[in-house]
């Protein structure tokens, strides 16, 4: 099934139940797709015009038409109730379980800056770090990331992780993931951002724990005192966390 | 001619006054629908409405708009019974009144923009109706005040025209008992432009 | 109020009986009847549709062969250097031709098509009118229109090129050249779209005026035929949405142009603003493309099989029920947007509902076919296909609604396969089984059936080969309007789908060159055409083909019963018009 749809190689927690959400639909949409297209078939081959026949004279059937409206409307009420709960605990702050590294992703066209706490375990301060273009995050740690967007809007893309979610200029909108496995995996932008948007390319690298600590520390003490990245507009003081977070409408 | 079912039982012109009045309606619902969500995600480019905008005036402005829309009711109730006169005087009394509040408009917009109340971002430096230094609000305060006033102001000036339009028509005995449509319908737009400011004002002056 | 035996003359512009000469200029350009005006739309919309694909080929060449120099762009010679430059496409004109392809297609093409077209020449045809009730509105409104695509062609020839943020225009792209590298064009885009709403939306006041106020004797709501039905939908749905866009526009070209900051995130201004307005409007939009499509789709196959629509009233029900509906799911374009998610909770509930409608609609035409004695002339031949393609593009849309299977789908090749399938595969085969189905009425003359259902078996196949494809590399990751697709290995592994996508999507088009052959070469050597050649019931087969101004020369049709009554016992034939007097009724006097 994951051939023919070609789903990526799945890495994250919560790609599991969204691959079998989308398998389990495409169950049931092959299933109805082949019942009314053989279906259709046999009804133009055997009501196909004949000299000296005639149509039945009906102008519907009520029963048929109720069973068939709350069969359909079952499957949806179904298939929306079994989502929601999956969809918030993707989407919903709330819901997000207790992230082992929080993150800033800033996008601007045409690069991805991540920005890491440092030493102090803040965000928002003196000792942060950035990198571009490539981020690291450690294995079987949920990471919160918080989007932002320097100028148009982009969207974070991480195929492996089923992981999607846009960045607006002006709003600080979270996310999270936790990889189920090291490697390296890509990053990409899924909103048209301008005329690079196709080269927006980015790898995230998913360590062992040893090997992110080790790597995190290398980072912190190679890091001098953080400024803007050439020809990044950011803020020279710190990364440039705006501090009122929230949903927008 | 012979007619068929007719669901309203209104002619032609007057049902299709009314579908356009709908479309208007949908028109100002999306302008006023931004200003308030405008409003909630970023309140500190608002100001309370007596600070920068001049009500007293403006409220004076919505009394004559009001009058306008019963020298209206007055000219269509002159040309149901036929009274060619009524129908004139009461014509040219709503047009002067619709242009009144216009020439009102045009002078607030004036003393506002002098004050630094503008709907150009770069530019926006509202010191408020006492002037003072501090800045009032913020230039989205600005850029919805203007789209949405300034759009209504559009639609009145337009009525205003067919009102001199049919204020001519009636002086060539255009119209008369038997046939009103044209005027009924002016009414019609009129009463909704009316409408519309009463909501506006409310909207944007009071709250 | 409606009697058999009492006919009146229609008074038409005033003329009593016969008319003098009008002037040409008056009779078919300038014209006020809606049979040419209806005309005038379709010979725009069909030059704007060939455009259309002409733009959708160019980008399809860069997807297969990306900057390949040995693969030059055909015709990129004579294309100026800022666009193509020795045969190889530059982004800037990728990114142009993704936007217009998508506008063009989407407000010069398929919409005008189903609208302007159909409810123009059927709507006083099918209800029994003379005319529209504001002719010379009418006329307005499509010469509003064509200088609306006058300006929109004209901001391919402005520095910096015709508009490159996508059809959805999202903001702040779209607002600032600084980003987008386009001022003029996005400006243009704007402007044009402005207009076109208004003519749109003065056109839908027509509609819906004489569709209240000018139904013949007889012609109740529940004896419409589907077509009138689901153009009356569309034209609510006009004209409540269309409003919203032309505000959301006009905040656009303010903030491009007079320096306000409506959504420029940089002084206070909300880009999610844009795409709630965009969409508000956006989303009735695409039932506005769809809706039409279905009620000829239903006309049709009930003529094709000789009964009557199964669930007539279940039909109309679920034409009111998607339109209905259509205004409270907007926000399944904005799951990924940064929206609240419990509002994206909502919404992913009402998109599933609107499947049911969608649903009940397959569902009544399987039951028209069954037990039909199904005719397979070219009309049914598309209108069928249209119920089988149906079933993909409304069950890829599940996927879609899901939000969490929307994750890894959205803005990818899945969406552009789901959209394909319903505007092309639903919209534009129920226009082909329209226009070939009214063709007669319209010319007088029928198209060449055989060539019909070559154009149809062809456009089928590559069809299918085009865009089915599209679902996998969609959920293999490959994201929407991408200039280069070759960049991400993971896109770069399923090159060789691209490639097979675009033969197949060239030879799509070249299947159309049949269609417009058809097309022409019928107005002048097709073969006649009767009153009713399709022995269809609904009234506008028992005017003239084509019908004269006025319609029915002066008499004033009657209505009977509903449109679908075929194979009925009381008819000797497997057809009967609506306007056919009930045995032992004598028939109206004709002038």
């Amino acid at each position: 099934m994951n051939e023919f749809w070609r789903l990526p190689e799945n890495v994250s927690t919560f790609g599991g139940p969204i691959d079998s959400m989308f398998h389990l639909i495409a169950w049931i949409t092959i299933v109805v797709f082949f019942g009314v297209e053989l279906l259709l078939l046999w009804f133009l081959f055997r009501y196909r015009a004949r000299p000296g026949r005639k149509a039945t004279f009906t102008h519907g059937n009520s029963r048929l038409e109720i069973i068939w409206t709350a069969a359909t409307a079952i499957m949806v009420v179904y298939l929306g109730i079994i989502s929601r709960g999956l969809w918030l605990d993707i989407k919903d702050p709330a819901r997000f379980p207790e992230p082992g590294l929080e993150l800033i992703v800033r996008a601007k066209q045409f690069e991805w800056n991540t920005h890491y706490p440092g030493a102090d375990g803040q965000l928002g301060t003196a000792d942060d770090f950035v990198r571009r273009n490539q981020m690291s995050v450690p294995v079987d740690v949920p990471v919160r990331i918080t989007l932002q967007s320097e100028d148009v809007i982009h969207s974070f893309y991480l195929p492996e992780f089923r992981l999607k979610q846009d960045a607006v200029p002006g709003m600080n909108i979270p996310a999270w993931f936790e990889a189920t496995r090291t490697g390296e995996f890509t990053v990409g932008c899924a909103e048209l951002c301008g005329l690079q948007h196709y080269r927006m390319k980015g790898t995230i690298r998913v360590l062992s724990a040893e090997e992110f600590s080790a790597w995190n520390a290398q980072q912190m003490a190679a890091a001098p005192a953080p400024g803007p990245l050439p020809g990044s507009a950011s803020n020279a003081a710190g990364s440039p966390v705006v501090a009122a977070a929230g949903h927008a409408h | 001619m012979e007619r068929g079912p007719s669901s309203f039982g209104v002619y032609n012109m007057k049902l299709g006054m009314w579908v356009f009045l709908l479309s208007e309606v949908m028109f100002f619902t999306g302008l006023i629908g931004a200003y308030i969500i405008l409003r909630f995600a970023q309140p500190d480019h608002f100001a309370l409405p007596g600070q920068v905008l001049n009500v007293p005036l403006t409220a004076l402005n919505t009394f004559f708009l009001i009058c306008s829309s019963v020298t209206m009711v007055k000219a269509f109730a002159a040309i149901e019974l036929g009274d060619q006169k009524g129908l004139q005087r009461w014509l040219l009394a709503t047009a002067i009144i619709g242009m009144i509040f216009v020439g009102i408009q045009v002078v607030e917009y004036t003393v506002l923009s002098h004050e630094g109340f503008v709907p150009i971002a770069d530019l926006y430096q509202a010191h408020g109706r006492q002037g003072g230094h501090e800045v009032l609000g913020g230039p989205l305060y600005g850029a919805t005040f203007y789209t949405m006033t300034g759009f209504h102001g559009t639609h009145v000036s337009i009525g205003v025209a067919c009102l001199w339009f049919t204020y001519f028509k009636a002086r060539r005995g255009g119209y008369s008992a038997a046939n009103f449509g044209g005027v009924e319908n002016m009414g019609l737009y009129w009463h909704f432009v009316d409408l519309v400011w009463i909501i506006l004002f409310t909207i944007v002056y009071l709250i | 109020m409606s009697t058999a035996a009492a006919m009146h003359e229609v008074p038409a512009h005033g003329a009593h009986g016969h008319h003098e000469e009008i002037p040409f200029i008056r009779k078919y350009i300038f014209s006020t009847d809606h049979k040419i005006i209806g005309i005038q739309f379709l010979f725009m919309s069909l030059a704007f549709l060939l455009l259309g694909g002409l733009l959708a080929m160019a980008m399809r060449w860069q997807l297969a062969w990306p900057s390949n120099a040995e693969m030059p762009m055909p015709g990129g010679s004579l294309l100026p250097e800022t666009m193509v430059n020795s045969g190889i496409m530059l982004p800037e004109f990728y990114n142009a031709l993704v936007t217009m392809h998508g506008t063009i297609m989407v407000f010069f093409a398929i919409m005008p098509l189903l609208v302007g077209v159909w409810a123009n020449y059927l709507i006083p045809l099918q209800i029994g009118a003379p005319d529209m009730a504001f002719p010379r509105l009418n006329m307005l409104s499509f010469w509003m229109a064509f200088t609306a695509g006058i300006l929109m062609l004209a901001s391919f020839g402005v520095t910096g090129g015709a508009a490159n943020a996508g059809w959805t225009g999202y903001t702040p792209l779209s607002i600032n050249d600084v980003y987008s590298g386009v001022k003029t064009g996005q400006q243009l885009w704007a402007l044009s779209l402005t207009l076109l709403g208004f003519s749109s939306l003065v056109g839908s006041v027509n509609y819906i005026t004489t569709l209240i106020n000018m139904r013949a004797p007889g012609m109740t709501w529940f004896r419409l035929p589907l077509s009138t039905w689901a153009l009356f939908i569309t034209s609510v749905l006009i004209l409540l949405a269309v409003p919203v866009l032309a505000g959301g526009l006009i905040m656009m070209f303010f903030d491009q142009t007079l320096g306000t900051n409506f959504f420029k995130p940089e002084s206070g201004g909300q880009p999610l603003l844009w795409q709630h307005l965009f969409w508000f409007f956006g989303h009735p939009e695409v039932y506005i493309l769809i809706l039409p499509s279905m009620g000829f789709v239903s006309d049709v196959i009930a003529n094709g099989s000789r009964k009557p629509i199964f669930g007539y009233y279940a039909m109309v029900w679920a034409i009111i029920g998607i339109g209905f509906i259509g205004w409270i799911v907007w926000g399944h374009h904005m799951f990924m947007s940064g929206m609240n998610p419990l509002l994206g909770g909502f919404f992913m509930i009402t998109t599933l509902v609107i499947a049911v409608p969608s649903a009940i609609k397959t569902f009544n035409w399987m039951g028209t076919l069954w037990g039909g004695n199904i005719r397979f002339h070219a009309p049914n031949l598309y209108a069928i296909s249209f119920v089988a393609l149906f079933a993909i593009g409304g069950l890829s849309g599940i996927f879609l609604a899901a939000g969490p299977v929307d994750i890894p789908l959205h803005d990818t090749y899945f969406v552009v396969a789901h959209i394909h399938y319903v505007l092309v595969g639903r919209s534009l085969f129920g226009i082909f089984a329209a226009i070939t189905f009214w063709y007669p009425k319209m010319f007088g003359r029928m198209m060449h059936e055989g060539l019909g259902k070559v154009h149809w078996l062809l456009t089928f196949i590559f069809f299918n080969t085009t865009f089915f494809p599209m679902h996998m590399i969609g959920s293999g990751g490959m994201m929407r309007r991408l200039y280069d697709p070759t960049q991400y290995p993971h896109i770069a592994q399923m090159q060789d789908t691209n490639v097979f996508i675009t033969i197949n999507a060239l030879l799509l088009f070249a299947a159309q060159l049949i269609f417009a052959f058809n097309f022409i070469w019928s107005l002048f050597k097709g073969k006649k055409a009767g009153t009713n050649p399709w022995e269809a019931n609904s009234v506008e087969w028992s005017a003239p083909s084509p019908p004269p101004h006025g319609n029915w020369g002066g008499v004033q049709p009657v209505v009977y019963r509903g449109p679908y009554e075929y194979s009925s016992p009381e008819s000797e034939h497997d057809f009967l018009l609506q306007t056919q007097p009930p045995a032992g009724q004598p028939v109206p006097a004709r002038h």
